[in-house]
């Protein structure tokens, strides 16, 4: 028997939904979680503030917390999928603890490992990460179900006091191949260029 | 005890200080107490407490693409957990300081800890992290100064290899 899958089904189709997310993210630096929301960044308008991710399963999240604690005037977003955030549970405590006031984190769940194969994954069951985050000091928590609360959400990403959490219930859709740079020191440069800490 | 006959973690600390080294990430072990305690105490500097050692790996390698130094400090179980994650720094050519503090290598008491002590080294070197092991108290300051300045120099994974035979083994109550 597998845990009982939720009621309604994901509705958001990601590419359109992170395209008007980041469409306000203003000067907001952005940790992509690998895989997927790497692609959704990419596919909705290269910029030298994404910082992309091919690899390191789970580190999405801390990654965005040592930056957002070396740069505590610019807001940092991570956007990751649910794999990645189950994979790093743990580090939600640790943001729970440090409580960046700059610091966001959505997770874009599909409840799918999508990059695999679409396997099953366990937010497809009874886990509720909002409540996770809470559970470890993040009070501040969304869940959103539909396209038409992008900007709702966007507010709360790119403007509430952090740290905050939030859950997009996406769709699992067949998207096109969207691939940024994947040579990681191209990446980090060109990251750290746009922060005034590397020569052009 | 180091060469003015204080504990080597004020040689350490004074090293963390001169590279502006600003946060400290750790899952706290034994050998690290008064290390932890100096930094804890420093207003300058920032201890984040982990979960996993993992996520160290990627709390520094943010640090330092935000512009602030960082490191890791750990137990040489923690290593273990860190080996998929040293990816990252590497991948994005950032540097990776790791202090670590054995255990399962010189008189150790317990057997869970030997196997992660006894590969702790090649482990490492397994996934090009260069290792700095030391074994006299008094060396453990100028070591780390060496691997902090390739680390963050040439941007690369190092980790000082802090002997048990310096720390001592953990008695459990034992005689």
């Amino acid at each position: 028997m597998s845990a009982q899958a939720n009621v309604a089904p994901n509705k958001i189709a990601r590419r359109p939904f992170v395209a008007e997310l980041l469409k306000q993210r203003g000067t907001s630096l952005i940790a992509c979680g690998l895989g997927s929301p790497t692609w959704d960044c990419f596919a909705a308008g290269d910029s030298p503030e994404y910082l992309y991710s091919w690899g390191g399963m789970g580190l999405a999240v801390p990654t965005a917390l040592g930056l957002a604690l070396a740069q505590p005037k610019r807001r940092v977003v991570a956007i990751t999928g649910d794999g990645e955030m189950m994979m790093g549970l743990g580090s939600l405590a640790v943001i729970g603890d440090q409580a960046p006031q700059n610091l966001a984190v959505l997770v874009l769940d599909n409840e799918k490992f999508a990059e695999t194969g679409r396997q099953r994954g366990l937010t497809s069951g009874r886990t509720d990460l909002a409540a996770v985050a809470r559970g470890f000091g993040i009070a501040n928590t969304m869940i959103v179900t539909e396209l038409g609360k992008a900007g709702e959400l966007a507010d709360f990403l790119f403007k509430a006091p952090g740290p905050v959490f939030a859950v997009a219930k996406i769709a699992v859709t067949e998207d096109p191949w969207a691939l940024p740079e994947k040579d990681g020191a191209t990446i980090a440069h060109r990251f750290r260029t746009s922060l005034g800490l590397e020569k052009p | 005890m180091s060469k003015n006959g204080t504990h080597w973690s004020g040689d350490v600390f004074r090293e963390m200080r001169a590279r502006d080294i600003i946060t400290v990430c750790t899952v706290p072990d034994g050998g690290l107490t008064q290390l932890l305690d100096l930094i804890g105490g420093e207003r300058k500097m920032r201890l984040v407490t982990l979960t996993t050692e993992e996520e160290g790996i990627g709390v520094a390698t943010g640090c330092w693409l935000g512009g602030e130094r960082a490191m890791i400090a750990m137990q040489s179980s923690g290593v273990g957990n860190c080996i998929n994650a040293l990816g990252l720094p590497t991948a994005f050519r950032a540097p990776c300081l790791m202090l670590v503090t054995m255990r399962g290598q010189w008189g150790e008491f317990n057997p869970w800890q030997v196997l992660m002590g006894q590969a702790t080294r090649p482990a490492l070197e397994a996934v090009g992290v260069r290792c700095y092991p030391v074994d006299k108290a008094e060396e453990v300051g100028e070591t780390f100064a060496a691997a902090a300045d390739i680390a963050f120099n040439s941007r690369v994974s190092a980790a000082v290899l802090v002997g048990q035979r310096i720390i001592g083994a953990k008695g459990f109550g034992q005689k």
